[in-house]
């Protein structure tokens, strides 16, 4: 690799409207990336007396209730296979998911001393913040093997297909935090509807419940939510439940891209008010 | 022919300032202004206040040149640079820029409290847009100018402000970009640094690279650049040789040799007190631009009071070139004297003061003024109303021709004893 610094000519002016994405820009600035994701990681658990524990606490102590009160008392179906492990691989993409929305809206504000201070590409800050809770992901992850292990489930031969249902999880919570980090500088009402959308889109989820539940008419809106086929696949990956792919995940990655992209859009375009607004 | 390194063609930046419109927006609030009649009640309200805080900048810099930006607070200096270096969106305008820009708005920018001082040396070089390879061959360098090898490993919010500091100062200079863009860096931590501080910002402009200098020291600013711009309200002033802009910027211009006339554009109409002249003279009356240490003289301070004021007070402020107040004075400082101009009728007044000979140390000193009464009004206020030097030839100490440290050099009284000669 090449060891010279960032070096360019540039033209600054006022921009206006609908901008374009520079990808070149974000393409120079791709360490920063792996900088501020491994400085969120470092400085996330710190001063905690369970650390990197909370990773993993935080979807299993959801997965216990779940299992008490919908798979025992209320007796939702779990496609065959036990309660916590049919939950718990659900609620791990979509810890995933949810943590990302809520560390990349802040992301912003929070950096607010950097933004007005020094240029680099805005977007970095919303997408380090999703990339680092990957590692927590990972770490769940390990604590999804063992329970199955302890249930006597084995993954199916489908499992390869994991990463690609991962990267579907990472494309729409990008897509998603670039949305709320931009409306958060503006808007911080944010901040008090993310705890509900959150609330509504997991149970907009087939995360307590089988997507099979759902009516055969409403399928195809029901797949409009990206995290549905993210959550599926998952299912069907590891424990052989449900549909193999096809056409509701390939609806889910179309949404998931639209919401990147518009996202990317959206951001560029109020990325210039961030230093004057945030 | 040297090459351009920044462009600035009619720059302008427009903020927003006064009501809520723009400032701090809520989803009511947008939601309530795009849909209902309270946008009409905004209009005869109060509008949105527009602040220009630059309009109609341009000027150029060549590559390896060093251009510094004087200008009193608010003039739009900082805004300047924050366009510079991309921070934020000018209104109108352009600037075409060529290679890196690095700059140090303020040093320490993204460090992480938590993480200890090599990480952040690495996250630091990161947002200030280094690349890996870059930082770690810089490595041993940074730790050494910051002299904190003890400390590598402890978490910076551990730091003393001083190490903190150096480490934050260190990683910025070692960025090495194209075009560096200073802000007020060197207004922090103490002497020892601050000389570091300038000669690493020396090694730079020597290295042939463009350096933009922020500073509110002229001394500074003296040293370091060889050409200065001095901006006010928003708009380019000046750019002139530095030693040529410095003195316009600290007489504002409008100072003849030893004089500082008021133009009528430039007072209050309405007040009750409005200058008219100040001036540096000798005892017998000449204007001086070069006062003698060694040598008394006047200050006057000419002014008409058109309403009575009570409890005025008519009085200047000494400052030297690097912005430190030697002493402040007022014409009724005397209690004898306080009493007997208790209330000041309406004329023409003259308020003298004799500066004793003895007192400054060579250099250059800007002169403030002030008209206020105590707690209840300030009537007149300018720090710098007139600039002058002062020469120390024949100054105690004089016979070496070392400049001395501090504004005052008065000629005391000193006893030499042999002490065990004494004592037999």
């Amino acid at each position: 690799m090449d060891n010279k610094p960032i070096e360019r000519k540039s033209i600054i002016k006022p921009t206006n409207g609908w901008a374009a994405l520079d990808l070149r820009d974000m393409w120079l600035y791709r360490e920063l990336v792996f900088f501020m994701t491994w400085r969120d990681l470092k400085v996330r658990y710190k001063q905690t007396v369970l650390g990197v524990g909370w990773a993993v606490l935080q979807p299993f102590l959801t997965m216990v209730v779940f299992s008490i009160f919908f798979g025992n008392l209320a007796n939702v179906p779990s496609d065959g296979v036990p309660y916590p492990i049919f939950s718990f691989a659900a609620l791990i993409p979509w810890t995933l998911f949810a943590k990302a929305l809520q560390d990349a809206s802040r992301s912003l504000v929070a950096n607010s001393h950097m933004i007005t201070k020094v240029y680099f590409p805005r977007m970095i800050l919303p997408i380090s913040s999703v990339l680092a809770g990957a590692v927590d992901f990972l770490i769940a992850f390990v604590v999804l093997l063992g329970m199955m292990f302890f249930f006597k489930i084995t993954p199916t031969g489908n499992i390869w297909m994991l990463p690609l249902f991962l990267l579907l999880a990472l494309i729409t919570a990008i897509g998603v935090g670039l949305w709320l980090s931009a409306l958060n500088v503006l808007y911080r009402d944010i901040n008090y509807v993310l705890p509900f959308l959150t609330q509504f889109w997991m149970y907009l989820t087939p995360i307590a419940y089988p997507s099979s539940m759902v009516p055969k008419e409403w399928q195809a809106i029901y797949a409009l939510n990206p995290m549905t086929g993210v959550v599926e696949g998952f299912r069907w990956a590891l424990l052989g439940t449900g549909q193999p792919p096809g056409m509701m995940t390939l609806v889910s990655a179309g949404v998931a891209v639209v919401l990147l992209v518009s996202g990317m859009f959206y951001f560029k375009r109020m990325e210039r008010l961030f230093a004057d607004m945030v | 022919m040297a090459q351009t390194a920044i462009k600035v063609n009619n720059l302008g930046k427009k903020y927003v300032i006064g009501t809520s419109i723009n400032t701090y927006r809520t989803l009511r609030g947008t939601l309530s202004e795009q849909f209902s009649i309270t946008r009409k009640q905004k209009k005869d309200g109060r509008l949105p206040e527009h602040i220009w805080a630059l309009k109609d900048v341009n000027f150029e810099v060549k590559k390896g040149e060093v251009l510094g930006i004087v200008g009193r607070n608010g003039a739009g200096k900082s805004t300047l640079l924050k366009v510079l270096s991309r921070v934020t969106e000018p209104t109108t305008g352009s600037v075409e820029i060529h290679g890196r820009v690095g700059s140090l708005l303020e040093v320490g920018t993204g460090f992480h409290p938590e993480l200890t001082g090599r990480e952040n040396i690495y996250l630091n070089g990161a947002i200030l847009g280094m690349k890996h390879k870059e930082i770690e061959s810089k490595f041993d360098e940074i730790v050494d100018f910051a002299e904190v090898e003890k400390f590598m490993d402890t978490p910076v919010k551990r730091y003393s402000s001083g190490m903190y500091l150096r480490l934050a100062f260190a990683v910025a200079a070692h960025l090495e970009p194209e075009i560096l863009v200073v802000d007020e860096v060197l207004a922090v931590g103490d002497a020892e640094f601050q000389r570091k501080c300038l000669g690493k910002m020396t090694d730079v402009a020597k290295q042939g690279r463009t350096v933009l200098f922020v500073s509110h020291n002229m001394s500074a600013i003296l040293r370091l650049t060889e050409e200065t711009l001095v901006i006010d309200k928003g708009s380019l002033l000046l750019r002139a040789p530095t030693s040529e802009a410095v003195d316009f910027y600290l007489s504002r211009g409008l100072t003849q040799e030893g004089q500082r006339l008021w133009q009528s554009n430039e007072i209050n109409k309405r007040s009750a007190f409005q200058p008219i002249a100040l001036r540096v003279m000798d005892g017998k009356g000449n204007l001086l631009d070069s006062v003698r240490s060694t040598e008394s003289f006047n200050i006057d301070f000419e002014y008409t009071v058109k309403k009575n004021i009570k409890g005025l007070r008519v009085g200047i402020y000494l400052i030297t070139s690097h912005g430190e107040f030697v002493f402040t004075s007022f014409d009724t400082d005397d209690p004898k004297s306080f009493e007997k101009h208790s209330v000041r009728e309406p004329g023409l007044y003259s308020s003298k003061v004799t500066i004793p000979a003895n007192l400054l140390n060579g250099g250059r000193y800007v002169l403030g003024v002030n008209a206020s009464a105590y707690r209840i009004k300030t009537y007149f206020h300018d720090e710098q109303a007139l600039a002058f030097n002062v020469d120390p030839s024949g100054a105690p100490g004089t016979q070496w021709p070392e400049s001395r440290l501090g504004p005052v050099r008065p000629s005391l009284k000193w006893e030499i004893k042999n002490l065990e000669y004494d004592r037999k």
